[in-house]
């Protein structure tokens, strides 16, 4: 079946009663049942939860073969436990026909793509799918599609049952002998544990993985011990140089400076840019050159902004510091600045995922979002946007927060130079659609900016600033002079991964890609 | 032309191609690998193909490892290996001639 941004779902996957995305805000004002976990009573009291090791704690929580775990991805490219965890699972103890629900996976996940391959994972949700995994997962070798859930999806999926977690692992920095967990004090520091907050509220199990046990209570918790089962302290949880960069750099590199400008411009050129607005932006290098450039035009209209939330880096720290934002509510931290001021900076706060960003529950910060600046891999002629398919259709990438605070924001601009290398970025048909073209406002390109027409009030802004702008066609007709027009990607029918809207609702699907030989 | 002997042109570099010629065992063979094999693989080939034809070479053993190189870049790593391999790369290349 078609859906609102024309791709065809096939019919088996809407048995069930999932349904096709209908657009925007379609679940508006519909009800959700939410699941409970059943855990276990701890009435006799305990000195501590502490257990010898992994294998321990997996028996504890009666860990057996066809489970769901879940992991948090604070650790990011530095995260030790996934592996380990997996390693005692099913090395260990034997156990298989698992699946793993994380809040995103990454190439520090390599090793899982062997246990794929063998049949011991059977089924991935995650919201970034990288490296060796997204080759096997794209080769048709899960056993079963892979879910690709927005950062706000996942809580919503976990929160009405779609997800049942039998045991959830929490990465924590420092614990204490009963399992109230922090980002912050420990050897691999990551700040901000957002995305583990609902996995420790609706599994069943929780095991807390720490590589530093300070004393009883580590306060205030991120996660808390009346949610632990076990703690297992490890050597280490992960490589904190992967984990934040010593600090996000502001890029150099002119064509991102120029495209970083645009975008400020444009923001200030709507309504919405005044005193008390708000602002989300990436870490890629164009979006964060954005607080540069905006900076300068709060001086200059002598404005500050209200708050910023997401994923959070220096530059926005130290805006927070110069007393230019009022509060930064932070859902995960990228670098050192950022980790080393949650909670110690005052007016920075952590947040949970689905305070962030979940569309089901009573209202997630990202709706009350003014701007939002993201990147994209690739945008088309409906403003579509693909943030997880690379241009040969292999998996290498995340929806995270992207058609979370799209939807939620009034102005999303998409930045991104028009062309990468040899790949078109703006160009006719998106290879998976992540975020919905009706949540995209504004492109701005190396190239030009390019308005959607849905938004009639954004192009008249931009008229009376007298920036420039021209139809996205156009950018596209340019992309394709300079590189060539791309031929067709060729897929087999088989689907190696769904991607879900934010709403529940089925965005997309990823086939298994039928690689081009030329000596055909 | 003549592949008279084994010559290379190009970088592995993003956006670049290396390209080696060899002599042939009558007719051309083409080995190509591509980072963006998938869209601009049938596009590469033909490229690669025109440009020998241009080039009058019907005889030769081609190996392009393409980085995401754009037609133009293509055709001059191919042309330049074909020069190279006749020794013909120092003087008098004919430019807009063959070479164009």
């Amino acid at each position: 079946m078609k859906n609102a941004v024309g791709r065809d779902i096939p019919e088996a996957l809407l048995a069930g009663g999932k349904e096709v995305y209908q657009g925007k805000n379609y679940m508006d004002g519909k009800y959700i049942q939410k699941a409970a976990p059943k855990t276990r009573r701890y009435e006799k009291p305990q000195e501590s939860k502490l257990v010898g090791s992994l294998k321990e704690a997996l028996e504890f929580c009666g860990a057996k073969s066809g489970m769901t775990f879940s992991f948090h991805h604070h650790l990011r490219d530095g995260d030790f436990v996934v592996n380990m965890v997996m390693k005692a699972a099913i090395e260990e103890l034997g156990l298989e026909d698992l699946t793993i629900a994380a809040s995103s996976l990454g190439n520090a996940h390599d090793p899982i793509a062997q246990y794929i391959e063998e049949g011991k994972v059977v089924g991935i949700q995650t919201s970034g799918i990288r490296g060796r995994m997204g080759e096997v997962v794209s080769a048709g070798k899960l056993k079963t599609p892979a879910i690709i859930r927005s950062h706000g999806g996942r809580p919503r999926a976990i929160e009405g049952g779609e997800v049942h977690i039998d045991i959830a692992f929490i990465a924590a920095p420092t614990s204490d002998c009963v399992g109230n967990c922090r980002g912050i004090g420990g050897k691999s520091n990551c700040g901000s544990m957002g995305y583990a907050m609902t996995d420790a509220k609706y599994a069943d199990h929780v095991v807390v993985v720490t590589d530093c046990l300070v004393d009883f209570p580590n306060m205030p918790a991120s996660v808390e011990a009346i949610d632990v089962d076990a703690v297992v302290v490890v050597d280490s949880i992960g490589n904190p140089k992967k984990i934040a960069s010593a600090a996000a750099r502001i890029s150099q590199n002119p064509r991102d400076l120029m495209m970083a400008e645009n975008v400020a411009k444009v923001i200030a050129a709507t309504p919405y840019f005044k005193d008390g607005f708000s602002f989300q932006t990436g870490v890629g290098g164009p979006s964060l050159a954005a607080n540069l450039f905006l900076e300068q035009y709060m001086d200059e209209r002598g404005i500050k902004m209200g708050w910023a939330i997401g994923g959070i880096c220096g530059p926005m720290v130290e805006l927070l510091k110069k007393g230019k934002v009022g509060k930064v509510i932070d859902v995960q931290d990228f670098d050192l600045d950022a980790v080393n001021s949650i909670n110690q900076t005052t007016g920075h706060y952590e947040m949970s995922a689905s305070q962030y960003a979940n569309p089901a529950n009573k209202g997630a910060f990202v709706n009350k979002l003014d701007f939002v600046v993201l990147a994209a891999l690739e945008i088309d002629t409906g403003f579509n946007v693909n943030v997880l398919t690379g241009s040969d259709g292999v998996l290498r990438g995340a929806p995270g927060g992207h058609p979370d605070t799209a939807a939620g924001s009034k102005v999303c601009i998409i930045v991104t130079p028009l062309t990468r290398g040899r790949m078109a970025t703006v160009c006719e048909h998106v290879v998976t659609v992540t975020t919905p073209g009706d949540c995209v406002d504004v492109l701005v390109t190396d190239y030009g900016i390019a308005v959607n027409p849905l938004r009639p009030d954004l192009v008249e802004c931009l008229d009376k600033a007298g920036i420039p702008h021209v139809s996205i066609e156009s950018l596209k007709e340019k992309a394709y002079s300079l590189v060539g027009r791309p031929d067709d990607l060729q897929w087999e029918d088989k689907v190696v991964a769904v991607l879900e809207a934010r709403d529940g609702t089925i965005l997309d699907v990823v086939r298994k890609i039928k690689p081009y030989d030329p000596a055909e | 032309m003549e592949i008279l002997k084994a010559a290379m042109a190009g970088t592995l570099e993003s956006s670049d191609a290396l390209v080696t010629v060899e002599p042939g065992e009558g007719g051309i063979e083409l080995n190509l690998q591509s980072s963006v094999m998938n869209q601009y693989g049938r596009q590469i080939k033909a490229t690669v193909l025109e440009t020998l034809q241009r080039l009058d070479v019907a005889d030769a053993k081609v190996t392009v490892v393409d980085k995401g190189a754009l037609d133009c870049t293509l055709k001059a790593r191919v042309e330049c290996a074909v020069f190279r391999s006749c020794g013909k790369s120092e003087a008098n290349i004919p430019w807009g001639g063959a070479v164009r």
